[in-house]
């Protein structure tokens, strides 16, 4: 017993040095992996406060630029409204209500910090369960792919972006149905990497990219950005490189998507995976 | 004795508010954000007991990592180099044994200083960068980002301390 304590005693600095490393250690691998939800993060009250409080400062200086975003998704939206006119226009006697099924709901929600330049990136918003908010959302703005929604508090959520090791997002092409995983090799913010596409499609340099629709959390046909180069060796495609419509680094107001299907969607695949 | 107990909570507050709110968000080039909370470190009062320095240092990480989503990265590099202060300042002045209680970083050399100030900060950053990552495909991403965000940290931290210590 006496030995114990004073070998207690002894290495008493050497043993809280390694009990502080262990804890530490183990909120960084819990930050690493996907699936944990994490003590660490800023969806916590206080710090998401004072993000809040932060950012009701620095928004005032970027109205003008959210103004211009909000306008040009404006026309965006009335461009593409003009297009599904002329395709219903003839049958609209006919209500027909299975037509206005909703499966996606939006809410508007606001970023107060964004980081873009680790390898790791995560921002936090200012809505949480109260506003209906869950993990698993999409988020996305007018020009393109955020996000997915990952920890959530009651006031605050942060959202897993895309320039992240763990993201890992369907994304196609608007031309073809072939189909590609968006990744981030941690370079460049606005530039992103696409991974498995298959051979049989065919790239071009400025061809747009779409999410996919096979995922549960997005819809299909959210802009993602443009193919800036890649490289075709090996009868394989490697580094497809993605120039984003977004600009990473002045991410304001977002939209968060909620699957309406999503409990319907999942239990139709547990069920297969059952058998 | 109430006078380092506030100072030392003062420099706390105020060393993370900066991190936070300032230094994350300075992107030079592009990617550089420098890492000047760890002038904590430099200037907390060198005591033979180390366990409260171990764990404010700890609480100090930790905070940083709460308010930028990073696990327990700088919480981890922190207590590492909290944890070696000593042995690489006797190292750096080859003295066995000295005044603990009235050792002031200024009275040191100036070469001295910026020695044990580099040596800190970088095996801070490296610590940092590498659980970051976290994998040995970016070894050269984790050393060159470590060496030129090292750079500017000491710098800032040099400039810091230059300014807001009392030379006795």
């Amino acid at each position: 017993m006496q030995q114990i304590i004073y070998f207690l005693k002894k290495f008493r600095f050497f043993l809280l040095f390694l009990l502080l490393e262990i804890v530490a250690i183990y909120f960084t691998i819990q930050h690493h992996s996907y699936h944990k939800s994490k003590f660490v993060s800023s969806a916590n009250s206080i710090t998401g406060g004072v993000y809040k409080k932060t950012a009701a400062i620095s928004d005032f200086f970027h109205l003008k630029t959210e103004n211009a975003l909000l306008n040009e998704e404006n026309t965006r939206l009335k461009n593409l409204l003009e297009k599904k006119e002329i395709k219903y226009s003839h049958n609209f006697s006919v209500m027909d209500s299975s037509n206005y099924t909703e499966k996606y709901e939006y809410i508007a929600a606001k970023t107060i910090k964004n980081d873009f330049t680790k390898r790791n990136n995560f921002l936090t918003l200012n809505k949480g369960t109260k506003q209906g908010l869950a993990t698993d959302m999409g988020v996305i703005n007018g020009k393109g792919v955020i996000g997915v929604v990952k920890n959530i508090s009651s006031n605050y959520a942060t959202v897993l972006s895309i320039l992240n090791k763990n993201s890992k997002i369907n994304v196609s092409l608007k031309n073809s149905d072939h189909f590609g995983t968006l990744i981030w090799d941690g370079v460049d913010y606005n530039v992103l990497q696409i991974s498995d596409i298959p051979r049989q499609a065919q790239l071009k340099i400025g061809d747009t990219i779409l999410t996919g629709g096979k995922s549960v959390i997005f819809p299909e046909g959210i802009l993602v950005g443009t193919i800036k180069d890649f490289k075709f060796e090996n009868n394989q495609y490697q580094e497809i490189n993605v120039q984003l419509f977004n600009d990473m680094s002045a991410i304001g107001h977002v939209q968060v998507i909620k699957n309406l299907e999503k409990e319907e969607l999942i239990k139709l695949e547990q069920t297969l995976i059952n058998e | 004795m109430n006078n380092i107990i506030l100072t030392n909570s003062f420099r706390f507050i105020a060393l993370l508010l900066l991190q936070v709110f300032v230094f994350n968000h300075i992107h030079l080039f592009g990617y550089i954000n420098p890492l000047v909370y760890i002038a904590w470190v430099f200037l907390f009062p060198i005591r033979k007991n180390i366990n409260p320095f171990l764990i404010l240092s700890f609480l100090l990480g930790l905070s940083v990592d709460f308010f930028s989503d990073s696990g327990g990265i700088n919480a981890a590099a922190i207590v590492f180099i909290a944890f070696i202060r000593l042995p690489i300042l006797k190292a750096i002045l080859r003295k066995s044994d000295f005044d603990y209680l009235l050792f002031n970083l200024r009275t040191v050399a100036f070469s001295k200083a910026v020695l044990f100030i580099s040596i800190l900060t970088i095996i801070h950053h490296f610590i940092v960068f590498s659980l970051s990552y976290f994998s040995f495909e970016d070894f050269m991403v984790i050393i060159s980002n470590t060496l030129i965000t090292s750079i500017f940290s000491v710098l800032i931290i040099l400039l810091g301390i230059a300014l807001f210590t009392k030379k006795k």
